[in-house]
């Protein structure tokens, strides 16, 4: 090999979802990818806070690639989802018509969904909804029926991507911040905050920070709006109050405040849909959360008893554009995968398809992919067996969501190991349930002290 | 095996249950703890406070959980084992380390105790960074960790129990920068602002409400308002107390009434729930008593579960109907069978008020006194057996 050969086919810079689904992708076809992240971990941007929907694509603009890349992601997540031990719930969505506007607009729902090749939805009666949605406000008026959008796990998915791309032979730099770069003949290289690093191929994956790394390439033609989504997740307890994903008849701006379920057995009513210009910090607000629980109510009366467990909030990176912006420079050697806004979790699989096509197009064929190794990630729902159901386990450590020492043991080690509290919470749901660490936020640091430095200084002593 | 009695939760009610089902001569009574040791919450609270209602000491919690592991010789303690479904007719599910199984008993006693409301649940503003802890958790991560999660942290809540952390941070030499408390005064007995301020200097706010949290990966601030005027205070910590819940979901979810005004099972004055096979005793029947409390409840409740496996307990029925009405945010036990001997009702205010407080046997005054109630204060009352006698339903109010 040349000396001056870089030192990796492809750098991907952004461990998101979408970055992530890139990283296998390409990891699978033979490249040697590096991921660069400037988080402890992967999923430290949009992508850790989201509805966690698989969707059809059922109300995506028609021809967009937007609505391409949906599809092709939400097929590919299905054929994919038990090699990699992902959830699927398979519980449909229905829109619900609550005024005669609403009722209106049904008909038009079906046709852009029939129009997006989803064709098995169809509006069904008042009635209809009622059987099905025992528990909604019995005021509705009518309904559109999706069934094949999905519930998934926001965190585990990519998990499980990054880790298969790990396992053909792709790395991960976490702790990594691209902060500029220079093209020569042969590629990028790329300076970061732990040194400089050489990519033939550079994939721009930043998400909120999409168009500060574009300019790394060129003048970035989008600018990125952050849009915030704010949740409130509600005590398991709720989970039977809703068993299809329910949906307001969409407005310009915004899908609407959606109640469904999640991979977990929480019921989760949100996203609101907020302006900002703030990248990085998605705040919660109390009245914005109010705000959603009476929306919530609105729909389904019982949830008024239903304690909250949390609460959270994410950053969608929007641009001035609807649809996703996505462009190979082959002059610039570099791949830009911008502006993917609320769709990136149904779409990375699909958006990936699209790159290793792009990529063949513009950069030459990829070499003969090895036989894939399959990566399953540890099961976390309820849907299947878990560690504490089993003869033999070891201690339970954290109450609510019945994670075990072992379990938590596994998440710090490993290919991929938690690189912060986020991420061992993300990896193992510990802290995550009713109490949110009253019971074990000792016990889960004491195992991830020695792996996740400086969280708890010694009281006698001067640091950790 | 159909055992006398299963205890869910090893903490001051369920040990002082089993130590009483013992000596009433049980030889076959079966504590289920989660934990690694039995002792509940005060397994962490190594300041003195502990013990002096049901064994007239004064101990260190750790002392005072040790104490009552001791006490409950002659019961099995299995630690290590969760209870994870309650079985109509007084079965358990539990999750063991050997595994999954079904066990049942005669009388089954609910103490799982209580925790924290989280931030999440308190609905609470602005980032949600590392630094934001549970009493709990910040007991633990002190006494039982040996470790400082902050230097600086403001504490939420002025009862009993933030009062404890504040003992906690004191030990581990951490300096709370203030206390804030949303009603005009604070919550515990005075003068404990009096020794927050002047003894460990710790300001104490009231009629202050916490707006926001700020901060990257960990806690920079919080933002407050103090008639109608916000302010920053620098802090890198926020510890919650004030707002306890009872560990109920077994209820919840399972065959028992629940009373959402409680948070807790709801109970006769025998301290049995709707399905007569179970009992509870402690903090699962409403938020935070101190162990005194909830540890004479774990005799009382063990009391009437001997005289049941005797079968001198009057047969379950229906009962009277108690209900709290204005000002009062509960009342419990929430169905009285009456009998020859008193009976003690437990209550709650919504929040400060001078008044009366009053109850009312079918529309009329049963009784009556002055009251002056704080919010979180336990309000206890005895109502005579021969006041009960045919009565249809009773409430009890504060106006
Ligand atoms: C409220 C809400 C609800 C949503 N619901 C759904 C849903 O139900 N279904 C669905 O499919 N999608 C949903 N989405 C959309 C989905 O979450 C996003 O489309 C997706 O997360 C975008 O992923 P990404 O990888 O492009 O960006 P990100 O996840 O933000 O990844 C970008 C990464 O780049 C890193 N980075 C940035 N700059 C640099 C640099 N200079 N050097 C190194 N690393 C850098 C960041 O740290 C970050 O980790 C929702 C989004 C929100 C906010
Ligand atoms: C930070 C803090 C400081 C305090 N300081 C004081 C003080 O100084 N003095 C004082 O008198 N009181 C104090 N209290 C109050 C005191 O802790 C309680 O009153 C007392 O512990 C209540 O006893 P309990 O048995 O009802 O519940 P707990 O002590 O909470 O015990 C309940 C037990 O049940 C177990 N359990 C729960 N669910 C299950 C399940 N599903 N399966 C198996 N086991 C289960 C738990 O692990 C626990 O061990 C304090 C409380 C807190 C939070």
């Amino acid at each position: 090999m040349n000396a001056d050969a870089p030192a990796y086919d492809m750098a991907i810079i952004g461990a998101g979802v979408v970055g992530c689904a890139i990283f296998r992708e390409f990891s699978l076809a033979g490249l040697r990818v590096a991921l660069v992240e400037r988080g402890a971990d992967i999923l430290s941007g949009a992508s850790k806070a989201n509805s966690a929907l698989l969707h059809t694509g059922f109300d995506a603009i028609p021809g967009s690639l937007e609505a391409a890349c949906m599809r092709e992601g939400h097929a590919r997540y299905q054929a994919l989802h038990q090699g990699l031990g992902l959830p699927l719930l398979r519980t449909g969505a229905i829109v619900v018509a609550w005024s005669p506007a609403d009722l209106a607009a049904l008909p038009g729902i079906v046709a852009r969904a029939h129009d997006n090749g989803v064709l098995d939805v169809r509006q069904i009666s008042a009635e209809d909804v009622r059987t099905r949605e025992p528990h909604l406000a019995d005021d509705l008026l009518g309904g559109v029926l999706v069934p094949g959008e999905a519930v998934i796990d926001a965190w585990s998915a990519p998990l499980a991507y990054a880790r298969q791309g790990l396992a053909m032979g792709g790395t991960f730099l976490p702790n990594t911040r691209v902060t500029g770069g220079s093209q020569a003949e042969a590629g990028w290289t790329l300076q970061t905050s732990q040194g400089p690093l050489s990519a033939s191929v550079v994939v721009n994956c930043a998400g909120n920070q999409g168009d500060a790394v574009e300019a790394i390439a060129r003048p970035s033609p989008f600018e990125i709006r952050p849009r915030k989504g704010q949740f409130v997740v509600l005590d398991k307890t709720a989970y039977p109050l809703a068993s299809a994903i329910i949906l307001p008849v969409p407005n310009e701006r915004t899908k609407g405040v959606v109640i469904c379920r999640t991979a977990y057995g929480n019921l989760l009513v949100g996203p609101t849909a907020e302006e900002q210009q703030d990248r990085e910090n998605a705040t919660v607000d109390q009245a914005m959360l109010e705000g959603l629980l009476a929306q919530g109510r609105r729909m389904i009366p019982a949830l008024a008893a239903e304690p909250v467990t949390t609460t959270y909030a994410g950053l969608r990176p929007a641009t001035q554009f609807k649809d996703y912006q996505i462009e190979a420079l082959p002059q610039r050697r570099w791949i830009t995968v911008g502006g993917i806004r609320s769709t990136g979790l149904t779409g990375s699989l699909g958006i990936a398809a699209h790159l290793h096509r792009l990529y063949a197009q513009h950069f030459g064929p990829l070499p003969t992919p090895a036989d894939p190794v399959l990566t399953p990630v540890p099961n976390l729902t309820e849907e299947h067996p878990r560690p504490w159901q089993r003869p033999g386990r070891d201690e339970i450590v954290c109450h609510c969501e019945m994670v075990t020492r072992g379990e938590i043991a596994a998440a710090l080690q490993g290919p991929l190991p938690a690189g912060d509290l986020g991420g061992l919470k993300r990896r193992t749901r510990c802290m995550m349930g009713r109490c949110q660490g009253f019971y074990c936020t000792w016990r889960v640091m004491e195992i991830a002290a020695p792996h996740v430095p400086g969280l708890v200084t010694p009281i006698q002593g001067s640091s950790a | 095996m159909m055992r006398s009695a299963i205890i869910i939760g090893g903490g001051p009610a369920g040990l002082s249950a089993a130590r009483t089902l013992v000596r009433a001569g049980h030889d076959d009574v079966l504590v289920l703890e989660r934990n690694p040791e039995a002792g509940g919450l005060p397994r962490f609270a190594a300041h003195p406070g502990w013990g002096m209602l049901d064994f007239h000491r004064l101990w260190s919690g750790p002392t005072y959980a040790r104490k009552l592991v001791a006490a409950a010789r002659g019961a099995e303690i299995r630690t290590n084992t969760t209870v994870t479904a309650l079985l109509p007719g007084g079965g358990v599910e539990v999750s063991g380390p050997g595994g999954m199984e079904r066990l049942w008993a005669h009388t089954v006693l609910l103490a799982a105790g209580i925790r924290e409301m989280p931030r999440g649940a308190r609905l609470l503003s602005g980032t949600r960074p590392w630094g934001v802890l549970g009493t709990g958790a910040f007991q633990e991560l002190v006494y039982a960790g040996g470790v400082r999660p902050f230097q600086q942290p403001v504490i939420l809540g002025t009862e009993l129990v933030a009062f404890s952390a504040l003992l906690t941070a004191r030990h581990a030499g951490i300096r709370p920068v203030a206390m804030l408390e949303e009603a005009p005064r604070i919550t515990a007995r005075r003068p404990g602002d009096w020794i927050a301020h002047h003894l460990l200097g710790v300001p104490v706010r009231t009629a202050t409400r916490l707006v926001a949290i700020e901060g990257g990966a960990r806690v920079e601030a919080v933002r407050v308002e103090q008639a109608g005027r916000q302010e920053r205070i620098a802090c890198d910590g926020v510890i919650l107390s004030g707002r306890f819940v009872p560990e109920a979901a077994l209820v919840r979810a399972g065959p028992l009434q629940f009373d959402a005004a409680t948070g807790g099972p709801a109970i006769d004055n025998h301290f049995r729930c709707t399905d007569p096979a179970f009992f509870a005793a402690g903090n699962v029947l409403r938020p935070v008593e101190h162990s005194g409390a909830a540890a004479l409840e774990g005799i009382a409740a063990a009391r009437a579960m001997a005289q049941a496996l005797a079968g001198t307990l009057p047969a379950p029925a229906q009962g009277i109907p108690v209900q709290a009405q204005g000002g009062l945010r509960y009342v419990y036990p929430q169905r009285l069978l009456p009998g020859d001997a008193p009976i003690r009702l437990c209550a709650r205010a919504s929040g400060e008020k001078r008044g009366r407080l009053r109850v009312l046997a079918d529309g009329e005054v049963v009784q009556e006194r002055r009251l002056h109630a704080l919010p979180d204060r336990r309000i206890t009352l005895t109502l005579p057996a021969a006041v009960l006698r045919g009565v249809r339903s009773l409430s009890v109010e504060l106006a």
